[in-house]
């Protein structure tokens, strides 16, 4: 198996306060630098709560936000999007809101045109072919593509957005909150499809939720985000059986489980970190019941355990 | 485009308007092939002639020239230059507008500020530089007209880009390999077109006006040609002794502008999407109640503090009705919690908007069916009642915090009128008391955070706010809608633990409405299942999660993934709901059901069941003896 996304000590950082001349008044750290590598063929499922900097993080790797640090590299070359054609065609976005990401006044056909022509200059006819085929890969009516997105439901939205991020043939998709627009009933619908299409196209996904059980569901491996940075990665079924930090635990005790009793699962305070003003060490600390006079001091790396593939950022892993 | 023509025709003055203009812009535009007098051929002989005599049906201007003529051919020209001063307006202030609001950052400061300093001189002076620049000249009135009102267009069209320069259809064309030039001309200039031709539409009034104000300084159009500017102006000096001479083009004017201005309107309430749904029409106070039908009589179902029985609400949109909720019996006695689920269209939400008649009139109306608080009915009942009744015996906690906690107020100060609203207090007792609701849903240093704004707290602690606000009046019923399906798990657990302490504290009635089937697990005693208007299974939580009866509760819990259960395939329900306007006889989900047979497509099938459990399928998953319909 081959890298073919690879993240070193890759940030981001937002100025806030800008001023037309001078120093912003301060600025936020969005994503703190992250390393992460994703191999050919796996789902590496991202997860965090609001705020936490994995939409950002996404952003970056399809060249929407540029980098403030670090360097991403796609199949072991650096990202360039000066060529937007090249770049287009090895990596995908797939957006969370399906209907906002399809332009309102624009036919399906023109949505799904868009890629063929610009990316891989393709003539009418080949177009109309290679539009037949994706849209039978997805179990979309050919009679959808001249109508406009607000004539479809989320779940057919959505699985338009996937069909245009096919239709540029890239082997590396970002999904990002792709279900969570979507009822449960659906949700499987595009979740399953998204399966079946990674397995037959030799895709491979970066997937992004806030829904621990849905990461669960479809990703090999899975990296826990909090506050900018990855506090805990490793395979998904030992990540939420035994989660080592406890900002994993945390997220997993409160997910709602039918038939568990209903409690809160802590009472200190539950407040994210001030992004313009961060606390010293883990940022964590402040809602951690193993806290530490070191948490305060420093902050912990990314480590691995016994298990080298599971590693977790905390100096008191559970 | 006929929608357009309807809609613009349904509003009487914009028709009239539209009219008056037409039969204007025809005037125009025939006055070369009409038989008039030449329009600067002077006839001093005959000067100030009043209007009907002979040859001259207005009359004539102080040279004697013939009004009529002069009155036409001015119109053409007034009209001419004002529809070209607005395209150019327009084309300019609309590019500025989108480079300025799609490149954002510096290049949108500098251009702005720019058009700021534009607008800081009173358009009359700036008008006046131009034209003394320039010299006067009707083609340069035009330009001064023109470029007076580019900042407007530009300014209005900035706003709109900025909006959509980050929208998520513009990310994706970026990535499908559009470069600018292309994004702004295919992505954002048809989203920004309607945008354009509103701003035109009432702007274009004011700029013959405009126009017609430098002409009537004698910069504009020079003589002996007429705009209607220049008519006036000329008339001026008679206007005491021959009023007739500066009535003539000054009606002409009105007419124009006020015609135009009338259709414009009407032009931007049929282009507004918004406007064309009915935001427009002013809700009523309380939903509308048309009940053919007597309300069902009141059952006696035991000590229930709320109780709906047959409910039925609609959407009436222009033909079609849609059923949003399609005859809905529930109950909920004190201390108990009833959940609602349901996927998104299925009616939870309007079945509990329904009872205190909070559901948009038009174009909701509630059509049958009765809801009972302590056994008064409160569909139909007067608005007075149900003012009282709101938030004070039944209170709304809504989904997203920030949306319904307004945002100019401090919390403590929101809290103190949903007090006072009820109750007679003093203001620094009801303070007190938003105090003490504050601590009541635990939020930290209560005392200082009644003095935030919305704006200054996390999305949990907006909510518990909601909450407070909802506690404000020691309600019977809190109507829950899907409080916590806007936060993160960690505040979800924490809110969900809240309301339930208070329920058991204080005897409270929470009707939750969901769709998350783990929300109902922890927090509800008794589950309502809807799909596509209607109830199609009720009964205890434990006894409708362990063992479903109706196929589509089964296949709705099996679709959602729980933690724990490692990678899988997830089980889905192929199809989708049914449109609620379209609605076939027999069970909704039949074409969705992998059981439906041929008599699950006739007739009325009953909501049947026993004691607590009640399932509306013929062939359910489990049998329920049914000794009595629900």
């Amino acid at each position: 198996m081959s890298d073919v996304l690879k993240l070193e000590r890759l940030s981001k950082s937002f100025p806030v306060g800008k001023r037309l001349f001078g120093a912003p008044k301060g600025v936020v750290h969005a994503v703190r630098p992250v390393d992460l590598v994703v191999q050919q063929g796996e789902t590496l499922g991202i997860v965090g709560e609001s705020g936490c900097g994995k939409s950002t993080l996404a952003r970056m790797l399809v060249g929407l936000l540029p980098a403030t640090t670090g360097r991403i590299e796609i199949n072991g070359e650096p990202l360039n999007t000066a060529d937007p054609a090249a770049f287009g065609r090895k990596i995908q976005y797939v957006f969370q809101d399906p209907i906002s990401s399809l332009n309102p006044r624009k036919t399906i056909r023109q949505v799904m045109e868009a890629p063929l022509k610009r990316l891989h200059r393709m003539d009418s006819a080949a177009r109309a072919r290679r539009i037949a085929e994706i849209f039978a890969s997805v179990n979309l009516r050919e009679d959808f593509l001249d109508r406009y997105p607000h004539e479809f439901s989320g779940g057919q939205a959505q699985r338009i957005g996937i069909a245009r991020a096919l239709a540029a043939e890239a082997k590396i998709l970002i999904l990002d909150e792709p279900v969570s627009a979507l009822d449960v009933s659906v949700q499987a619908q595009v979740l399953n499809l998204l399966g079946d299409l990674k397995s037959r196209l030799d895709l491979t996904y970066l997937f992004i939720s806030h829904d621990l059980a849905v990461v669960e569901a479809v990703s090999d491996r899975v990296a826990v985000l909090y506050f900018g940075s990855v506090v805990e990665i490793g395979p998904a079924e030992d990540i939420f059986r035994a989660p080592r930090h406890p900002y994993t635990r945390l997220l997993a005790q409160s997910a709602p489980v039918v038939g568990r009793p209903l409690r809160a699962p802590e009472g200190r305070e539950t407040e994210l970190p001030d992004p313009l003003n961060p606390p010293t060490g883990c940022a964590f600390r402040a809602r951690c019941p193993r806290a530490t006079e070191q948490c305060a001091a420093v902050a912990p790396d990314l480590t691995a355990g016994a298990d080298t593939d599971h590693r977790v950022a905390c100096f008191h892993p559970l | 485009m006929t929608q357009f023509l309807a809609l613009l025709l349904r509003n009487r003055l914009a028709a009239a308007g539209g009219i008056v203009l037409l039969v204007v812009v025809v005037l125009a535009v025939l006055t070369p092939v009409l038989p008039l007098a030449n329009p600067d051929a002077t006839d001093t002989a005959n000067r100030f002639q009043p209007a009907l005599s002979r040859a001259h049906l207005l009359g004539t201007d102080h040279l004697g020239r013939d009004l009529l003529s002069r009155l036409l051919w001015g119109t053409r020209l007034s009209l001419a230059v004002g529809f070209a001063a607005a395209i150019f307006a327009a084309t300019l202030g609309a590019a500025i507008g989108i480079i300025a609001g799609y490149f954002g950052g510096r290049t949108d400061n500098l251009i702005m500020r720019g058009v700021d300093m534009l607008m800081a001189f009173p358009y009359i002076l700036l008008a006046l530089a131009i034209v003394a620049a320039l010299g006067p000249g009707l083609g340069n009135a035009l330009i001064a007209v023109a470029a007076v009102n580019i900042p407007f267009f530009a300014r209005n069209i900035r706003g709109v880009t900025v909006g959509l320069a980050h929208k998520e259809f513009v990310d994706a064309a970026r990535l499908s390999g559009l470069g600018h030039g292309r994004i702004i001309l295919t992505e954002i200039l048809p989203n920004v077109v309607p945008v354009i031709v509103i701003a035109m539409s009432t702007t274009i009034g004011w700029m013959i006006l405009e126009t017609a104000g430098l002409s009537f300084l004698g910069l504009g159009s020079q003589p002996p040609q007429a705009d209607l500017g220049s008519m006036l102006g000329e008339a001026r000096s008679a206007l005491i002794t021959n009023p007739l001479t500066s009535i003539v083009p000054g009606a002409m004017i009105l007419v124009i502008v006020m015609g135009i201005n009338l259709l414009g309107d009407g032009v931007r309430d049929a282009l507004d999407p918004r406007l064309r749904s009915g935001a427009l029409t002013r809700p009523m106070p309380a939903t509308r109640v048309d009940r053919p039908t007597p309300p069902p009589a009141e059952t006696e179902e035991g000590g229930a503090v709320l109780a709906l029985s047959d409910l039925q609400t609609q959407f009436h949109v222009k033909k079609r009705v849609y059923k949003a909720v399609g005859g809905a019996s529930l109950a909920v006695r004190p201390g108990e919690c009833l959940g609602i689920i349901g996927e998104s269209g299925s009616g939870k939400s309007v079945t509990a908007l329904s009872v205190m008649g909070l559901v948009a009139s038009p174009p909701g109306v509630i059509t049958a069916g009765a809801a009972r608080y302590d056994g008064q009915d409160l569909i139909g009942a007067r608005y007075e009642t149900l003012r009282r009744l709101r938030g004070d015996r039944i209170a709304y906690i809504f989904q997203d915090p920030l949306a319904t906690l307004h945002p100019l107020y401090k919390v403590g100060d929101q809290l103190v009128e949903a007090i006072r609203c009820h109750r007679t207090v003093s203001k620094a007792e009801a303070w007190q008391r938003a105090i003490d609701l504050l601590k009541q849903v635990r939020i930290p240093n209560a005392e200082s955070r009644a003095s935030s704004f919305p704006h200054e707290m996390s999305g949990g602690m907006r909510q518990r706010v909601g909450i407070a606000m909802a506690m404000a009046n020691d309600p019977d019923v809190i109507i829950a809608d899907e409080p916590t399906t806007a936060l993160d798990v960690t505040v979800q657990a924490q809110i969900l633990s809240l309301l339930n302490d208070l329920r058991r504290e204080r005897g409270l009635a929470i009707v939750f409405i969901t769709h998350d089937f783990g929300v109902v697990g922890q927090l509800c005693d008794r589950i309502a299942v809807m799909y596509a208007g209607r109830i199609v299974e009720q009964g205890p939580t434990e006894a409708i999660l362990t063992t479903p009866a109706h196929p589509y509760t089964r296949r709705l819990i099996a679709c959602v993934p729980e933690l724990g259960e490692g990678r899988r395939k997830l089980e889905a329900i192929p199809g989708l709901p049914p449109a609620v306007d379209r609605l076939d006889p027999g069970c909704a989900f039949a074409p969705r059901c992998e059981k439906a047979r041929a008599a699950c497509l006739t007739g009325e099938i009953a909501l049947a069941g026993s004691g607590q459990r009640a399932v509306r399928c013929l062939f359910p998953e489990t049998e329920i003896p049914s000794e009595q319909s629900a």
